[in-house]
């Protein structure tokens, strides 16, 4: 994505460096004629006014290119404008020097363009100024406005980053203690059940190398989803035996709606933690999802205690970190809703189905 | 003999033990228990030597259901949380057992475990010198029944001999704890020591008038009137910014 826009954007400083680039042979063609029949007026010859229309012309066109190649490389900081006076006058005196110069040696035979070019040094000078003063002027801004165009971008790359960081973050926030236990198990059956033992590393793997694939923000299917969903709850339920029991209740059309990866296992990894350490006896989680007005609804829901449920501090984690990953997604607080019945936490989330352009930018 | 109980919530966890302990022909396997509540009712009827104990349980985790025992057996820790270690150490823990956990590594927890059996004096020392992390919530014996009390729903406590009585709403509950212990592991912000005998939630002082020389009384809005040392009104001035 990053990449893209980069190339985007030196094709597109390059095909704007172009056109600039005519304009500026445009102008300078214009001013020649425009310079060659003002000298004619005052009836120095059609020979000299050419002659001095062309050269003067082509010296303040590269005194102005001299300018703005300049300004790539160093652009004044402080004193922007200052600048502009200085190097105009400096560049305007330089330009006319030369000028007088040449003319001088060409033409040294004709007196009366000789006196004509000594009058016109003022007029000369104020024109060589002003236009050169403008030209800088204008690429200055021009730098200027690129510049900042770049700081933007950059400034847009980071923060970029800094959330694609953070979302990376938040989507992998699986329990390392998940990890730990799961192999505690394994390590239980492989001396009783080597058969099971040996299923429940395939599992294990299956669901890990889940985790891998959806390193990058993809959207996945519901059922995608789900079957991940499965694993990890089939793996949990070897943990916990009986006491953890699990429903799945899908619309078939919701099945096939859209959501950000691994956005439901910490959901149902934290509705199992809720559920199995606040109650006694049997849990059971529930996940259903629905299809409401266009937008893809999973509620996930488990026992509580409400009495002892309040200090756990652990919990609240969890859902605080999908809130977060679903308002970076989608810039929603509304989202996520918790609702507290009696011995029942349910957790609803809601995701907005993205135009199909827009899936897997986010 | 060493009588042992496992207390673990994850039924293959527990058989991983009980497949270590095999070889072990004098260590007899009491019970094995799926929770802190059925762990706290084995250890009063077994009198175990030895407990291997998890520490997220349902409701009431490992350390919580070792506050509540009176003469706490040798323990052997096994968990997957590397951050519970030091505080396993302090609640006179034989050893700390990270899961998944080798032969090995168990039979030296064992061994560990025989050492401190014969030389009980050195633990009963790494009792008083328990260090509470903060909690969230006090567990308490009531009539023989557990209750988890959230810290928002203590008044006050006061000090009784070798106990504490937590007086809530419902009533009050003792606890065979120090005033010091309460003191280093409540948020200091929300209870104050302000009395030898006493620690209060901060929030429901309505009022504190002088009282003789250089003490004061605190008035709480359940109506309940205790006493305010010199050093604690100057700890409540702080506390509540007076």
């Amino acid at each position: 994505m990053a990449f893209k826009k980069n190339k985007n954007n030196t094709l597109k400083s390059g095909s704007l460096r172009k056109p600039a680039f005519l304009v500026f042979v445009a102008w300078w063609c214009l001013w020649t004629p425009l310079h060659i029949s003002l000298l004619r007026h005052f009836d120095v010859g059609d020979t000299a006014a050419i002659t001095d229309g062309v050269i003067s012309t082509l010296f303040l066109a590269a005194m102005c290119g001299f300018i703005m190649n300049n300004m790539r490389y160093y652009l004044p900081k402080k004193e922007k404008y200052l600048y502009v006076l200085v190097m105009s006058f400096a560049l305007s005196a330089i330009w006319l020097a030369i000028l007088t110069m040449i003319l001088k040696t060409i033409f040294k035979d004709n007196t009366a363009y000789l006196q004509f070019l000594q009058h016109t040094a003022v007029l000369r000078y104020a024109v060589g100024f002003l236009l050169i003063a403008c030209n800088t002027l204008l690429s200055l801004l021009w730098h200027t406005q690129k510049e900042q165009q770049k700081e933007n971008e950059r400034r847009a790359d980071t923060e970029k980053l800094a959330r694609d960081a953070e979302l990376n973050k938040l989507r992998q926030q699986l329990q390392p203690h998940f990890l730990f236990n799961s192999l505690n198990s394994i390590s239980a059956l492989t001396g009783q059940q080597p058969e099971k033992a040996r299923h429940m590393i395939q599992q294990l793997s299956d669901f890990l190398r889940g985790t891998l694939r959806n390193e990058g923000q993809q959207w996945v299917s519901l059922k995608n989803e789900m079957e991940y969903l499965q694993l990890y709850l089939d793996i949990e339920k070897v943990r916990f035996g009986y006491r953890l029991q699990s429903k799945t209740d899908c619309d078939e059309a919701a099945l096939q709606m859209l959501l950000p990866s691994m956005l439901l296992q910490p959901l149902v990894e934290n509705a199992i933690k809720f559920g199995l350490y606040d109650t006694i006896g049997e849990v059971e989680i529930l996940i259903a999802a629905k299809i409401n007005s266009g937008m893809l609804e999973v509620t996930v829901q488990n026992p509580y205690d409400e009495s002892t449920a309040m200090p756990m501090k652990g919990t609240g984690f969890g859902i605080a970190s999908i809130r977060r990953r679903l308002f970076l997604i989608f810039g929603r607080q509304d989202l996520l809703q918790i609702k507290k019945e009696p011995e029942k936490f349910i957790v609803t989330i809601s995701i907005p189905q993205m135009a199909n352009e827009n899936k897997g930018v986010q | 003999m060493t009588k042992a109980i496992i207390i673990d919530d994850e039924p293959l966890a527990r058989s991983i033990i009980k497949e270590y302990l095999q070889p072990y022909t004098n260590i007899v396997l009491a019970e094995e228990c799926s929770d802190g509540f059925e762990g706290l009712k084995a250890i009063q009827q077994y009198q175990p030597d030895l407990i291997f104990l998890d520490i997220q349980m349902p409701k009431i985790n490992g350390f919580e259901m070792l506050e509540l025992v009176d003469n706490p057996p040798l323990v052997i820790f096994t968990t997957a949380f590397e951050e519970y270690a030091i505080k396993a150490f302090d609640a006179h823990a034989a050893d700390y057992l990270l899961k998944p956990f080798s032969k090995e590594r168990f039979d030296k927890a064992i061994q560990k475990m025989l050492l401190q059996k014969n030389n009980l004096a050195q633990v009963v020392t790494a009792t008083a010198l328990q260090a509470p992390a903060q909690s969230s919530r006090i567990v308490v014996k009531d009539n023989g029944k557990i209750k988890i009390i959230p810290l928002q729903q203590v008044h006050y406590i006061e000090a009784a001999d070798d106990y504490v009585k937590i007086f809530t709403a419902e009533g009050s509950f003792l606890k065979k704890k120090t005033m010091q212990y309460f003191e280093d592991s409540l948020p200091q912000q929300e209870f104050i020591r302000i009395h030898r005998s006493y620690i209060v939630s901060a929030q429901l002082i309505t009022r504190i008038t002088p009282y003789e020389k250089e003490s004061h009384i605190a008035l709480l809005t359940t109506g309940a009137q205790l006493p305010v040392s010199k050093a604690g009104y100057s700890k409540l001035k702080t506390v509540l910014g007076i």
